[in-house]
C-alpha cells in the first residue's frame, strides 16, 4: 500500500497522505485545516489472531464477577454477602496454606542477611545458599541463563530420574519456564508452520484447559478436537484419536497430539495401558507428543496412580523410547505447592531434533529469562526436606494433609452432586475440579439462544447473580454437542465448599423447576 | 519445519563460551594470566557486583514469609509495605495468580507517572514482557502488509530477535555516532520512505536513554520525532527503562509522554504512544524479577476491550516482580525508618561518572578504531575484525563483553559495549585489563 504525498496544504504541520485528504477526515479550526489522524492501532488493524483469543477461565462471567465484588463492597444487597471464585485452579487464594520450608528458602534467597540469623532451620539456609551461589552477583535479582540455573535444571533431572525409577534425565534437556504455560507455548510456536493444506494442525482433547484453544488461535495453528469418552470416566480412547486424525488430514497437516494427565477439566488420570496406547499411535502416525503434567501428584480416587509418559515411553523400549518425541510439562502452580504468583515451571524435551534444540534455545532467550524467584521455588520444590533433615516433618505433614483434603474434597463433590437430579458427575480421580454434566430444560436453552449466550453460560451467569458462585461454563472448555457442563474447583475450605455445594443444588433445583 | 525463529544468539560465541553469568574457572588446568573471567555483557547490575536495595529484598522476603512480621530486626516502614501488600491480594499470598495484576500495584504506577509526568496517567498495564505484549497487539501480515518497525542501529539484539519471532520486519534507523548518537529525523524518513516498498511500517521504536548508546534524548529531539510520528501514522514505542540513569552534567530525561502532552491537543489526543519501564535497570537492577509495565496513551476505543482481554490473559506477571514494581514507583520517603538505609545504597547502585559513559543509562559503547592490518588477519581467520578483538580479549584478559556486531552498525565500523553497572572496583579491573590488551594488540598489528 504506497502512500502519495501530493499536497501540503498551509498552516498544516508536515505533509499530507493522499489517504487523509479526503473531506470527512478534516477539521476546520480557527484559522486552518486540523489534520483528523487515522489511529495507527483500530480493531480492524489489530492482529487478528489476538482478537480471536478467548480465554474462559476470566472471561465474561469473571468479569461480572468482579463487578459484583465492586457493587457488594459500595454496600448493594444482594441474596449472598461474597462472591465465592471457584473458577480459577489458585489454591492460596481459596485459603490453602504455602509449604513452610519452600517459603522460608524464598525468604533467605530474597533477603541473604536472614542467614545469619536463628529464625530459619539449617536445611533451609543450606539450599538458600546453594541457589544463591548459581546467581549470578549472588542475588535473584540477576538474569539467569536463559535455559534456566544449571543447578536447578540438574536438580529438576534428579528429581525427574527418581520419579522414573532411574530412567535417566539429562539436564540438558531440561528448559525450565515461567510456569508450564509459557513452555508449552513456546513449543507450539516451533511446531506451527505451512500455509493451507499444510498448515499446522494440533490435536487437543475436548474438554480442555482453554489454554491450548487460545494458544493455537494465536498462532493461527489448526485446533484439531478428539473427544473424551464421558461415560466411561473421561477416558482417551485410540479410536476417537485415529478418526479425529483422518478427518484432519483433509484439510490440514497434523503434527502434535497434546494429553494433559491429569486431567484439566476433567481430573481423569490416565491408566497405563491408555499412555501405552497414546503412545503407540503417536509413533505410528508421527505425532509430536506434548504431556501436561502439571498436576501429577494431584492423584486422589482408589486404584489411580499417575504414570508419567517418559517413564512408560521409555519401558516401551528403545523402538519407541528413541524415536518418539516427547515434551513434558510441570510447574510450581499445582500439587500441593500452589505457588501460582511464582510462576515458576518446565519442560523436558526428549528426542528432540538436535536442530530444532539449538533453535529452541535461541527462542527460549528472546525473554531473556524466566522469573529467578520461580526458578529457585522450583528448585526446592524438586530438592525438598529428606528424612532425617529439621524440616522434614514438617514438610511431610503440611504435603501430606493438603493432598489429603484436596482427596476429601474431591470425593465430597462428586458424592453432593450425585445426589441431584439432572446433574452428573464423574469421579474427580485427580487435578483440582469438578466437571459435572448438568441436564437444563428446553425453555432455559431457547431463552439462552434468544440472548445470544450459550446455554451453560446462561445457567452460570443466574447461578453468580442468585448466589454469588463463579464458575465456568463447559462451553469454556469444550464438550459434545448438545451436553452442558461446568468447572468448579474442589479448592474453596471444606466448610465453604459444602456450603458452596448446597447452594449449586438448590440453585439447580429451583432453575430446572422455573424453567420446565 | 519451518521456524520463525530469530537468528543471532545474544553475545554470540562469546557468552555461550563461559555461560552469561560470572563464575570462578573451571578446574581444567588450563593456565591463564587471570583468575576470574568478567561478564560484562548484560545490563545486570547485581551480576556485577551491585547489591540489591534493602528495603525491597526486605519487603519481599516478609510477603513470601509472613512469620517475619515478628522480626524485631526488620524496620515499621517494611512491616508496614508488608502487609498492605498482603492484604491486596486475596488469600493473603504472594503465591497468588494476578488477574490484572495487582490493582494497588497499578494504582501505585499511575501516581508515579503522574508525578513524574503531571496529568493523568492511563492506566498502566504491568506484565512480564511488556514489549513484547504490545508487539503482539500490533504485529501481522506479510509480504507488503507485514508490519515493520522502525528500530534504531545501534540498539539490543533481543529486541531484533523479539521482531523476528513475532513475523515483523525490522527497519533500521542509523543513530549518528559522530553527533553523539542523536537521532536525526532525515534519517527516519529516509528509512521509513525505503521500507515501504516491502512492508508496511506502522511502529517506530526508541530507546530513551539509549541501549548501548547512553545518549539521552533533548526535548526538541523528542518533539521532531512526535511530529514525524504524528505526520507518517506511526504508533511510538518510547523504552524508557534507563530513566533514572543519568549521569552527565545537563542531561535530564523528559518522558516522550510528558513532552507529548506539552505539545498541545493536535498531538496529544492524537499520537498513540506506548511508554516501557521496568525494574530491571536503574537504581533496582532486579532483571530476574522480570516486571515492567507500559502505558498506553491514545490507544483508539475500539481495541480497548481486546488490549484488556489480552492483559487478563497474560501469564507472564509474577507476584514477586510486581512487589518490587510497587517499591520502584513508591520507594521509601524522607522520614521513614529505611530512607537513610535506601538513599545511601541509590547512589551507591548507580556508576561514578568518572567514567563518562553517554549520558545516561547502564552502558559504555566505545568505537574501535582497529589498525589495518587487524581487520586483513580477521578476514583471514573468517571473523568479524571486532568478534575477533573481544575473543581475544576474553582468551587473554578474562573480559566478556559484547560485540558491536550485535548491535548493528555502519559498514566499517567496529564497537564494543560494556557494563558500567558495577562495583568502581570492578570497572577499574575491567579498564585496566581492557587497556593493557588493547596496547598489546595495537602493538600486534601496527
Amino acid at each position: 500500500m504506497s502512500r502519495d504525498r501530493t499536497h501540503i496544504l498551509p498552516c498544516c504541520q508536515g505533509a499530507v497522505t493522499q489517504r487523509c485528504c479526503q473531506p470527512a477526515l478534516w477539521k476546520m479550526t480557527e484559522n486552518c485545516f486540523m489534520h483528523h489522524r487515522t489511529k495507527v492501532l483500530t480493531i480492524d488493524t489489530m492482529n487478528p489472531n489476538v482478537k480471536k483469543v478467548e480465554y474462559a477461565v476470566r472471561g465474561p462471567i469473571v468479569q461480572r464477577a468482579v463487578q459484583i465484588e465492586k457493587e457488594l463492597k459500595a454496600g448493594a444487597k444482594k441474596p449472598f454477602s461474597e462472591v465465592i471464585r471457584a473458577n480459577i485452579g489458585d489454591a492460596h487464594a481459596m485459603g490453602q496454606r504455602p509449604i513452610t520450608f519452600f517459603r522460608q528458602v524464598l525468604a533467605l534467597c530474597s533477603y541473604p542477611e536472614l542467614l545469619e540469623g536463628n529464625e530459619f532451620p539449617e536445611d533451609a539456609k543450606e539450599r538458600a545458599r546453594r541457589i544463591l551461589q548459581a546467581c549470578g552477583g549472588g542475588s535473584i535479582g540477576a538474569y539467569s541463563a536463559s535455559q534456566g540455573i544449571e543447578c536447578v535444571r540438574q536438580d529438576v533431572a534428579r528429581y525427574i530420574q527418581e520419579r522414573d525409577g532411574g530412567i535417566p534425565c539429562n539436564p540438558d534437556n531440561i528448559y525450565l519456564s515461567t510456569g508450564a504455560s509459557d513452555a508449552i507455548v513456546t513449543i507450539l510456536k516451533l511446531l506451527v508452520c505451512g500455509e493451507g493444506r499444510n498448515r499446522t494442525g494440533v490435536m487437543i482433547p475436548i474438554p480442555q484447559y482453554p489454554l491450548y484453544s487460545a494458544a493455537l488461535a494465536d498462532l493461527g495453528a489448526v485446533q484439531i478436537e478428539y473427544y473424551l469418552d464421558e461415560e466411561n470416566c473421561w477416558s482417551l480412547d485410540v479410536s476417537e484419536l485415529r478418526r479425529a486424525l483422518v478427518a484432519a488430514q483433509q484439510h490440514c497437516s497434523p503434527r502434535a497430539l497434546c494429553i494433559i494427565n491429569p486431567g484439566n477439566p476433567t481430573g481423569q488420570v490416565q491408566s497405563r495401558q491408555c499412555i501405552e496406547d497414546v503412545i503407540r499411535f503417536a509413533a505410528e502416525e508421527h505425532l509430536f507428543l506434548m504431556a501436561d503434567e502439571v498436576y501429577q501428584d494431584n492423584v486422589y480416587a482408589e486404584g489411580c496412580e499417575f504414570h508419567s509418559f517418559k517413564k512408560v515411553l521409555f519401558e516401551m523400549g528403545p523402538e519407541y523410547s528413541d524415536t518418539v518425541e516427547l515434551v513434558s510439562f510441570h510447574s510450581t502452580s499445582k500439587c500441593y505447592m500452589g505457588e501460582c504468583g511464582f510462576r515458576g515451571g518446565y519442560m523436558e524435551v526428549i528426542n528432540m531434533d538436535p536442530d530444532v534444540k539449538v533453535q529452541l534455545t535461541k527462542l527460549v532467550s528472546v525473554r531473556l529469562c524466566p522469573p529467578v524467584p520461580g526458578q529457585a521455588l522450583l528448585d526446592v520444590v524438586v530438592n525438598p526436606p529428606r528424612p532425617g533433615e529439621p524440616s522434614f516433618n514438617t514438610y511431610i505433614k503440611e504435603r501430606t494433609s493438603t493432598l489429603q483434603v484436596l482427596a476429601e474434597k474431591a470425593w465430597l463433590t462428586e458424592e453432593v452432586f450425585n445426589t441431584v437430579p439432572g446433574i452428573t458427575c464423574n469421579p474427580v480421580q485427580g487435578a483440582m475440579y469438578s466437571f459435572p454434566r448438568i441436564s437444563l430444560p428446553e425453555r432455559a436453552i431457547q431463552q439462552a439462544k434468544e440472548k445470544g449466550q450459550a446455554p451453560d453460560m446462561f445457567y452460570c451467569m443466574k447461578l453468580l447473580e442468585e448466589t454469588g458462585i463463579c464458575l465456568v461454563p463447559g462451553s469454556g472448555f469444550g464438550q459434545r454437542e448438545g451436553t452442558y457442563h461446568f468447572r468448579m474447583t474442589i479448592l474453596p475450605p471444606t466448610d465453604k465448599l459444602k456450603i458452596v455445594l448446597e447452594k449449586v443444588k438448590q440453585f439447580h433445583q429451583s432453575f430446572t423447576q422455573q424453567y420446565s | 519445519s519451518e521456524v520463525q525463529v530469530p537468528l543471532g544468539v545474544p553475545c554470540n560465541g562469546l557468552a555461550s563460551r563461559p555461560g552469561c553469568v560470572p563464575f570462578p574457572l573451571r578446574p581444567y588446568g588450563v593456565k591463564k594470566p587471570y583468575k576470574e573471567v568478567i561478564d560484562i555483557c548484560w545490563g545486570d547490575a547485581h551480576s556485577g557486583g551491585t547489591k540489591p536495595l534493602t528495603f525491597v529484598r526486605q519487603v519481599i522476603a516478609v510477603c513470601i514469609y509472613p512469620e517475619l512480621l515478628q522480626e524485631t530486626t526488620i524496620a515499621p516502614d517494611v512491616k508496614e509495605r508488608a502487609r498492605r501488600l498482603l492484604r491486596e491480594c486475596p488469600g493473603g499470598s504472594v503465591g497468588k495468580y494476578c488477574v490484572c495484576g495487582i490493582p494497588f500495584v497499578q494504582d501505585g504506577v499511575c501516581e508515579f507517572i503522574s508525578k513524574r509526568d503531571g496529568g493523568v496517567p492511563i492506566s498502566p498495564l504491568h506484565t512480564g514482557s511488556p514489549v513484547q505484549f504490545v508487539l503482539k497487539l500490533l504485529v501481522h501480515g506479510k509480504g507488503l502488509a507485514q508490519t515493520g518497525v522502525l528500530t534504531p542501529i545501534p540498539c539490543y539484539p533481543t529486541f531484533v530477535m523479539g521482531l523476528t519471532e513475532l513475523g515483523a520486519a525490522m527497519v533500521p534507523y542509523y543513530l549518528c555516532e559522530d553527533d553523539g548518537w542523536c537521532l536525526h529525523v532525515e534519517e527516519l524518513r529516509r528509512a521509513l520512505a525505503t521500507s515501504r516498498s516491502h512492508c508496511n511500517p506502522r511502529i517506530l521504536y526508541v530507546i530513551n536513554p539509549g541501549n548501548p548508546t547512553g545518549h539521552v534524548q533533548s526535548r526538541e529531539s523528542i518533539e521532531e520525532v512526535i511530529r514525524f510520528a504524528a505526520e507518517e501514522e506511526l504508533f511510538i514505542f518510547a523504552d524508557e527503562v534507563y530513566q533514572d540513569m543519568m549521569y552527565a552534567e545537563g542531561s535530564q530525561f523528559v518522558s516522550y509522554k510528558k513532552v507529548l502532552f506539552e505539545m498541545g491537543p493536535q498531538y496529544s489526543n492524537t499520537v498513540e504512544l506506548a511508554s516501557f519501564h521496568s525494574v530491571s535497570k536503574g537504581i533496582m537492577g532486579e532483571c530476574g524479577l522480570r516486571c515492567g509495565y507500559v502505558e498506553l496513551v491514545n490507544l483508539d476505543p475500539s481495541v480497548k476491550q481486546s488490549v484488556t482481554s489480552a492483559f487478563n490473559t497474560e501469564r507472564n506477571t509474577a507476584v514477586i516482580g510486581q512487589i518490587a514494581l510497587n517499591i520502584m514507583v513508591d520507594p521509601p520517603k524522607p522520614g521513614d525508618p529505611s530512607y537513610p538505609t535506601f538513599s545511601q545504597e541509590t547512589v551507591e547502585a548507580l556508576p561514578g561518572t568518572s567514567f563518562q559513559a553517554g549520558s545516561g543509562g547502564i552502558y559504555a559503547y566505545l568505537r574501535l578504531d582497529l589498525p589495518q592490518k587487524a581487520l586483513l588477519q580477521a578476514k583471514e581467520e573468517g571473523t568479524d575484525p571486532d568478534l575477533m578483538y573481544c575473543s581475544r580479549l576474553l582468551e587473554e584478559e578474562g573480559v566478556c563483553l559484547v560485540v558491536g556486531k550485535e548491535h548493528g552498525q555502519q559498514e566499517g565500523t567496529y564497537h564494543i559495549r560494556i557494563c558500567i553497572g558495577t562495583t568502581s572496583t570492578r570497572l577499574k579491573e575491567v579498564l585496566r585489563r581492557l587497556k593493557s590488551f588493547h596496547l598489546r594488540f595495537l602493538n600486534e598489528f601496527s
